[in-house]
């Protein structure tokens, strides 16, 4: 790999359309697993929301869950479901869920009080309650959860190349490395690198779009 | 069933657990590779994060460094430092591991130490400043005693990252836990793979537990659950 120079431009130009339809596979990819795991964190957070207990057990998985290792989790899903767009769907979900549980359920513990008595006073009951007041003053915290479970699943497509993903984790291992080309791992390394500092500044103007009062950190 | 008799029989065979490729070698090359950077890390992040919490200058660099860090997808940086690591005579596995892990272990250092000594009660620094104590002083014994929860939090978040992000060292060629699951998925070696799976996992809740144990020791009782760190 030393003597072949590190960019060779005109295999970019050359492939620039597989190149783009990696990179929207694994927007695909991405998609799939944000909107999946965004549905199944909301029913899970609004279920869990009042019962203390199973939200705390439910928390306590969750610290250990974060911590195993996205290979680990792909390979101990392999002997079951696979190299399959199932196994790995499986796993950015997962991870999806562990972010935005916390967010969604850290937004509506922080919806203010005197919010919800005025809510009740004027009558609204508990399912317009939660769609016309407390999801919307939860969502700064909501999209912030959004921004950076995206951001990581972005992260984590790469890997599933290795269990014969698409995607520029394909470009990096199978164009780049198994070939030992530097140009198809830089552009692949690049690539998914700028594709999650892209969706990290649209999803800063989103927030900033819906929610002109409010400015909250991430939790 | 038949799967985990597989995986049984697989953890029975003795050639498993001797040689330099048996569980424990691989072991000891995954804590190897995890530890070099995180010492790097450690003594570059610390001072760094330490300077800017006192100071408060630079601080967008440290607040930053966690969102940055969150966006640098392990494996495109694994991967991607190879073609200059190889330029560089680094080679394939070991070093290039080292270099892609140091990098993703500084942000949640950087980050951590900044906001925990930012975190500080101003009042306890212009006491500590009031009774005569120099730059050097208030951050020894003021600062980093108070800041040491987030601070240490900061160390144990790169370190459990550190020790996943190794599996991904078998990639290019290094040694380590990772080593079971890529050859694993190779030769379609299925209760391999789920052994490899197994003992990373194991490997980095233990090094999760390890730190939180440190943590405890290290932090004065008194501290306990008032300062939240930043992940």
């Amino acid at each position: 790999m030393t003597d072949e120079p590190l960019i060779r431009w005109e295999w970019v130009v050359r492939n620039a359309p597989e190149l783009l339809t990696r990179a929207a596979e694994h927007l695909v990819m991405t998609s799939i697993a944000i909107s999946i795991g965004f549905a199944v964190s909301l029913g899970l957070a609004l279920y869990v929301r009042r019962r203390r207990r199973l939200r705390a057990a439910l928390f306590a998985i969750g610290n250990v869950a974060y911590s195993i290792p996205s290979l680990a989790l792909f390979a101990l899903l392999i002997p079951w479901t696979g190299l399959t767009l199932l196994t790995a769907e499986i796993a950015l979900v997962s991870y999806t869920i562990l972010i935005l549980v916390r967010n969604i359920l850290t937004g509506l513990a922080n919806v203010p009080d005197d919010v919800l008595d005025a809510a009740d006073g004027m009558g609204y009951g508990s399912t317009e309650r939660l769609w016309r007041i407390e999801l919307p003053i939860a969502l700064p915290v909501i999209v912030a959860g959004l921004r950076i479970a995206t951001v990581t699943v972005i992260g984590l497509v790469t890997v599933t190349a290795l269990i014969g993903m698409g995607g520029l984790g394909f470009v990096i291992v199978n164009l780049g490395y198994l070939r030992f080309f530097p140009t198809a791992i830089l552009v692949g390394a690049a690539g998914s690198v700028a594709l999650a500092v892209a969706t990290d500044l649209a999803f800063a103007a989103l927030q900033r779009r819906l929610t002109p009062w409010a400015r909250v950190r991430a939790e | 069933m038949e799967f985990m008799a597989d995986v049984v029989f697989w953890l029975a065979d003795a050639s498993h657990w001797q040689g330099p490729r048996g569980v424990p070698t691989r072991i000891v090359e995954h804590l190897a590779v995890s530890a070099v950077p995180l010492g790097v890390a450690v003594s570059a992040a610390l001072p760094l994060g330490i300077v800017i919490g006192h100071t408060g200058r630079g601080a967008a660099v440290a607040i930053n460094a966690a969102n940055i860090g969150r966006a640098l997808p392990s494996l495109a940086i694994i991967v991607g430092i190879l073609p200059f690591a190889l330029r560089a005579g680094l080679g394939l596995g070991f070093w290039p591991t080292v270099v892609a892990l140091t990098v993703l272990a500084l942000p949640p250092i950087v980050t951590n130490t900044y906001a925990g000594l930012r975190g500080v009660d101003r009042e306890f620094v212009d006491a500590a400043r009031g009774m005569g104590m120099d730059a050097w002083q208030v951050i020894t014994r003021v600062e980093l005693p108070l800041a040491a929860p987030v601070v240490l939090t900061g160390i144990r978040i790169a370190a459990v990252q550190v020790v996943a992000t190794a599996s991904l060292g078998a990639v290019i060629a290094g040694g380590g836990l990772g080593r079971f699951i890529i050859d694993g998925i190779a030769r379609r070696d299925h209760p391999e793979v789920f052994v490899g799976a197994v003992l990373v996992v194991l490997l980095s809740l233990g090094t999760e537990a390890t730190f939180t144990a440190f943590e405890r020791l290290a932090v004065s009782p008194g501290l306990r659950g008032i300062t939240r760190p930043v992940t």
